[in-house]
């Protein structure tokens, strides 16, 4: 598996971390209830197929990613930085 | 059928003739009094022990495939009782009686293999974890035996004492820990719940569950609707897709897991043995073949296979534990969907829709699970309560804070 990241290029996967669903992205208010908490830290969608999840480019750019794979066949389909994302978090 | 050595003996005798399949494949009935999603190893031992201590025999296994097809049918076997958590510690306790008593129960031999297990430790600090793991089983009732490093070489001389890089310091061991042979635990289940009358129904795929007024009254499945006022949820790497049927949102993320086995060799190593430093465990099948494995990949899947850069951590790991595996030649390596859950425990619980219930989040540790899980979510489906050595497998821990981190490493799925 090799991801293309925005700034660096394509590379291997060993550079990443894998850290999560994009759900960790929609970060609920402090005074969110703990139900909002409890789907944010543990519940998931989890799809067999297209997801968006966020990874690190720990041995590169220190960039965080969006990337969007399909989970049965391993594609890569995009691949976009936080930072990029309007009114991106992170 | 009864099995023993009488009739494999007078069966020899007479051309093998009298043989009959270890199980029907009947329809699925209109109605039934309880519903099992899933024919794995988890599946079949709660079918089998909603009958065998509950009377339930009008039940059913609904399974979308062939019995046994997931990770019961391929995996690294290891048994194991070495938990540290009050929830764990019981649960797993419970799980390693239910072993010692399965092939008599079963009248099936399920090549249960009491080799003893030896984790590695190559620090101070990790002997202090080791110790205080150790003391835990011998309070839950289970063995633990302190090896020092001169302890480790008497046991395991094929180790390699000499490198510095991951010095190795000694190991607990765990004399009842061992093997089993995985396919045998799901046939022996099977035939044991089709025997007290349970319906073992394959290539019958639910594609949704009927639910009115918060209670669930049948599934929908690839061979017609089907009633019941009870269904079981006990399909591992894919409950997040069945759950959804129910309107879930399961704290659960399916993960990849490689495992790793070599051409037949002779007789090499006597136990499972884990390697401290880096995730490797290693034991050899009955048949010969080194069977080995290591950590996930690390990101969310359903592909069935892995990536190399685990391929090559578990290669490397298994060469600086013990070179003298460099020659063998690896046969096949293939990836398992795990349901991780946040915790890396698991999840056997009521939902909330009135009769549903749930059996989940194995991580990659089901296969030693497979008879106190099916024990408990019987207990659970025929009584509507949890059992005591289940009782904090909840759904809703992660909301509560009762979480079960044994590793302490956080609310992270692929942490575990």
């Amino acid at each position: 598996m090799r991801l293309t990241c925005p700034l660096c290029g394509e590379r291997d996967r060993r550079e990443f971390y894998y850290y999560g669903s994009e759900d960790y992205l929609n970060r609920p208010a402090p005074e969110a209830p703990p139900q909002a908490w409890d789907d944010y830290l543990h519940n998931r969608d989890n799809p067999a197929g297209v997801v968006r999840d966020l990874w690190y480019h720990d041995m590169g750019c220190s960039s965080w990613l969006v990337v969007t794979r399909n989970t049965v066949t391993h594609e890569i389909l995009a691949v976009e930085a936080v930072a990029d994302r309007k009114g991106g978090a992170a | 059928m009864r099995y023993s050595g009488l009739k494999v003996i007078t069966e020899g005798l007479f051309g093998n003739k009298g043989w009959k399949p270890a199980w029907r494949d009947p329809a699925p009935k209109a109605e039934y009094d309880a519903i099992i999603i899933g024919g794995g190893g988890h599946g079949l031992s709660t079918a089998y022990y909603l009958a065998k201590n509950h009377g339930m025999t009008n039940i059913a296994v609904l399974e979308k495939g062939y019995l046994g097809s997931g990770n019961i049918g391929r995996n690294t076997t290891i048994v194991r009782a070495n938990y540290f958590l009050p929830g764990n510690s019981e649960f797993y306790s419970h799980s390693m009686k239910l072993w010692e008593g399965l092939e008599i129960d079963l009248n099936y031999n399920v090549m249960h293999s009491q080799r003893g297990l030896i984790n590695l430790f190559h620090s101070d600090g990790q002997r202090d974890a080791f110790v205080r793991r150790g003391n835990s089983m011998i309070n839950q009732g289970d063995d633990a035996i302190l090896l020092d490093r001169e302890g480790v070489r008497e046991m395991l001389p094929y180790l390699d004492f000499e490198q510095t890089r991951f010095p190795i310091y000694g190991g607990l061991y765990h004399p009842r820990g061992g093997t089993a042979r995985h396919d045998a635990v799901a046939w022996g289940y099977a035939r044991g719940a089709d025997q007290r009358g349970v319906d073992l129904i394959q290539n019958c795929e639910v594609t949704g569950i009927d639910i009115e007024n918060g209670k669930v009254v049948g599934v929908q499945t690839t061979r017609g609707a089907i009633k019941a006022r009870k269904v079981g949820i006990v399909v591992a790497g894919r409950s997040s897709q069945v759950a959804a049927m129910a309107g879930m949102r399961l704290p659960i993320e399916s993960h990849i897991l490689q495992a790793f086995v070599t051409e037949g060799l002779k007789p090499v190593i006597d136990h499972v043995v884990s390697f401290g430093m880096g995730h490797f465990y290693i034991s050899q099948s009955d048949k010969g073949g080194l069977v080995f494995g290591g950590d996930l990949d690390f990101y969310a899947s359903y592909a069935s296979r892995g990536n190399l850069p685990m391929v090559e951590h578990v290669m490397e790991a298994g060469m600086t534990l013990m070179p003298m595996i460099g020659r063998a030649k690896v046969l096949r390596s293939w990836g398992g969907i795990m349901d991780m859950s946040p915790d890396g425990s698991p999840i056997i619980d009521k939902t909330h829709v009135d009769g549903l219930f749930i059996d989940c989040g194995w991580n990659y540790g089901g296969f030693k699970a497979v008879p106190a899980s099916g024990f408990c979510m019987a207990h659970l489906m025929a009584t509507g309560e949890s059992h005591p050595v289940a009782a904090r497998f909840k759904l809703n821990r992660f909301a509560t804070g009762h979480i079960l981190d044994e590793e302490g490493t956080g609310s992270q799925h692929n942490l575990h």
